[in-house]
């Protein structure tokens, strides 16, 4: 086991994938030249050379529909937006051509491309980019959505996403990027559609994915000393969405609360909770509650953006309420 | 470096003292058979969407004819094309079965896209058609992608890509034109300049007329063509393709042509936007009859030809339409088909494999 970076655990995921793939190539702004405006793809240009890390004119839509294009005729990309916040410029070629082909074709043409880079807010960003689209994605029947929140699952999401024969939106985080933690030496898969039980407790069980998983564990630390412990159920894939691993975790704690990084109106929560009261409606001992941000835009300020975030005293205070403690 | 290429403004066609071939007849009766199947075809359409076998939206591509078989006659089997929702007669004229298409159109299993496409979503693999796209635009971007994996493969194969020419002011070509000309891709964009986006004219759309003139911002290989002479497009075409296979540089080309329906089955031929005399003025000019004229001047068609083609074709489209029409619905089971694949790509290096 080495102790690697997030960052450089995606990194290990497209250099094995593109060694292990000729079809595979990476394409997006920066990836090349400048090494990734995050630094994710820093060496793959000098290994793999200009074919397969391409870097792209600004433009969104254009270098999505050209992976789109490329994959409908055998090759399998991995397009990089700089952040989620631009892909809003290539929605229609993500939401009408990558997710819908296989289906308007009758089954002639699947998809099998990543659209990959950081989702959701940083610090102090604003509002134009610190948005999480995670409910706009996996919305769209033919897309599947991952959202990494640890080094090893990065990686092991990653390849997997890159080695399925569908398109793959995969929804990395600029906050986790220098996070460390533990990666095999070896080969490994992160299948889609499981979930991961990152904690185990009796009390609660908290509901989330992506970058929130580490402020689940940061709550579940606090909460403990209390003498409250909860199941920290890490959805890692949110379509295809691991209904059991939900199912079971609140059958055994009887309360729910879904913690997400977007804003509540029509959020992956509000899905999960439709999940949760159809399934477990006999089980549960109080409602399920959502920690989402503010209903708002991001503010700058830093004390309104503190206040809009999903965080962990939201999240404690949101497991309190579920035990009735205040 | 591109160049700007002169429009092409009239057909360059055979000296009419040389004598005609066995090719050349040859050649002008397989392009006079598939304008004139894509015709027949296009006409029974429109009664079939009047009695309701055919639904949604429906775009005829009567009058466009030659846009579609002279471009598609250049291509070799291994080539790709992608299009627009207007895409009943380009997948004829690619050799989709009249079968397969009449099928999709009627909603039928034994359609082109199993019924799950319709009209507007023409595919087929076997012969590389990559679509019938009916976001305005949309397709260019992925035409610049099959470019790309061409070139990536190290293949001598074109994409061509059709579209309407009110797509040029949308920013989906801008963005494919750029990639293409930048990187050096074998893209064959057609504008099919039909005259009118809907109801909403070129000069009421397009800050400049000369749309091919678009091209020059990208120092691509442009020309202007007569659209409805389907030996000018066949060699503006040859021309383009060439210069793709050569040295994969793309063209844009504009076809200057006229739909002789409206935009769709629920717009009338004219009266709003466009008024009869316009339409008749433009009706003289009809690809199929223009190349018949040609034929019969070189001494290449008879009367009796012609007719007998016509026949044929006609029966072709009936048996198309009783073959749709017996052909099963998708089962319900088809709904949640096809919306993912259960596989992965598990295989290992696979270098030099191009599925
Ligand atoms: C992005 C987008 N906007 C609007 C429409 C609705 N629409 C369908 S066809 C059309 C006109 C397109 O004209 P043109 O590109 O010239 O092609 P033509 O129909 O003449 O073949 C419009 C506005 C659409 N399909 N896509």
């Amino acid at each position: 086991m080495a102790i690697i970076t997030y960052r450089d655990a995606l990194n290990q995921a497209l250099r094995e994938e593109m060694q292990r793939d000729a079809r595979v190539f990476l394409m997006g702004e920066e990836v090349g030249v400048y090494q990734g405006a995050y630094k994710v793809s820093k060496g793959l240009l000098q290994e793999f050379g200009e074919m397969r890390v391409v870097d792209t004119p600004i433009t969104e839509l254009g270098f999505a529909g050209v992976g789109v294009g490329a994959a409908m005729v055998g090759l399998r990309p991995i397009i990089e937006f700089m952040t989620w916040n631009f892909a809003l410029l290539a929605m229609d070629q993500v939401v009408n051509a990558a997710a819908k082909m296989l289906y308007m074709s009758g089954g002639q043409f699947n998809i099998p491309m990543v659209f990959r880079g950081p989702n959701g807010a940083a610090l102090q960003l604003g509002a134009q980019h610190s948005q999480a689209w995670e409910s706009w994605l996996a919305h769209i029947p033919g897309l599947k959505v991952v959202a990494p929140g640890t080094p090893y699952d990065a990686k092991g999401l990653l390849k997997a996403a890159i080695r399925d024969d569908n398109p793959v939106c995969v929804l990395e985080g600029e906050m986790l990027y220098n996070n460390k933690g533990e990666v095999p030496d070896g080969e490994y898969i992160v299948p889609l559609g499981v979930a991961d039980l990152k904690r185990v407790g009796e009390h609660c069980t908290i509901v989330t994915w992506g970058k929130q998983v580490l402020v689940a564990m940061a709550a579940a630390d606090q909460l403990a000393k209390d003498g409250i412990t909860v199941d920290v159920v890490d959805l890692r894939s949110i379509r295809p969405l691991d209904e059991r691993a939900i199912i079971d975790s609140v059958r055994k704690t009887n309360r729910c609360v879904v913690l997400e990084e977007g804003w509540y109106f029509a959020g992956v929560g509000a899905q999960i909770t439709d999940l949760v009261q159809r399934e477990c409606f006999d089980d549960l001992d109080s409602p399920v509650i959502r920690v989402t941000q503010a209903d708002a835009p991001m503010p700058y300020a830093k004390g309104l953006e503190k206040a809009a975030k999903a965080d962990m005293p939201k999240t404690i205070a949101a497991v309190r309420r579920a035990l009735y403690l205040d | 470096m591109a160049k700007r290429t002169p429009a092409a403004k009239t057909s360059p066609k055979p000296a009419a003292s040389a004598p005609a071939g066995d090719a050349e007849r040859t050649l002008h009766l397989t392009l006079l058979r598939s304008m004139l199947l894509q015709r027949r075809f296009e006409e029974r359409c429109a009664e079939a969407y009047a009695i309701g076998r055919i639904g949604g939206f429906c775009h005829l591509y009567i009058g466009q004819e030659a846009v579609s078989t002279g471009t598609l006659s250049h291509l070799r089997p291994d080539d790709y094309m992608i299009t627009t929702y207007r895409d009943h007669g380009q997948a004829l004229a690619r050799g989709i079965t009249p079968r397969a298409v009449m099928a999709e159109l009627f909603g039928r299993i034994d359609g082109c896209a199993g019924g799950k496409g319709g009209s507007m979503h023409m595919f087929d693999k076997a012969t590389g058609f990559l679509g019938g796209h009916g976001i305005v635009g949309g397709h260019l971007p992925i035409a610049t992608g099959v470019g790309f994996a061409i070139k990536y493969r190290g293949g001598d194969q074109v994409i061509c890509c059709f579209f309407g020419e009110a797509a040029v002011n949308n920013g989906a070509f801008h963005e494919a034109l750029n990639m293409a000309a930048l990187w050096k891709l074998p893209v064959l964009f057609i504008i099919e300049n039909n005259r009118y986006g809907m109801g909403t004219s070129v000069e009421r759309a397009s800050a400049i007329n000369d749309i091919y003139e678009r091209a020059a911002s990208y120092s691509m290989h442009r020309a202007m063509v007569d659209g409805q002479d389907v030996l000018a497009v066949r060699s503006a075409i040859e021309e383009a393709v060439g210069r793709a296979r050569t040295d994969q540089s793309p063209t844009l080309l504009e076809m200057r042509t006229y739909r002789f329906m409206g935009h769709s089955m629920s717009d009338a031929a004219s009266g709003t936007y466009r008024s009869k005399a316009e339409l008749d003025e433009y009706l003289k000019r009809d690809p199929i009859a223009l190349l018949r004229a040609h034929m019969e001047a070189r001494g290449t068609l008879t009367e009796q030809v012609m007719q007998d083609m016509d026949t044929e074709i006609k029966a072709i489209v009936q048996d198309a339409w009783d073959f749709a029409e017996a052909s099963p619905e998708p089962p319900l089971e088809a709904l949640m088909e096809h919306v993912y694949v259960d596989t992965t790509s598990d295989t290992g290096n696979t270098a030099g494999a191009w599925s």
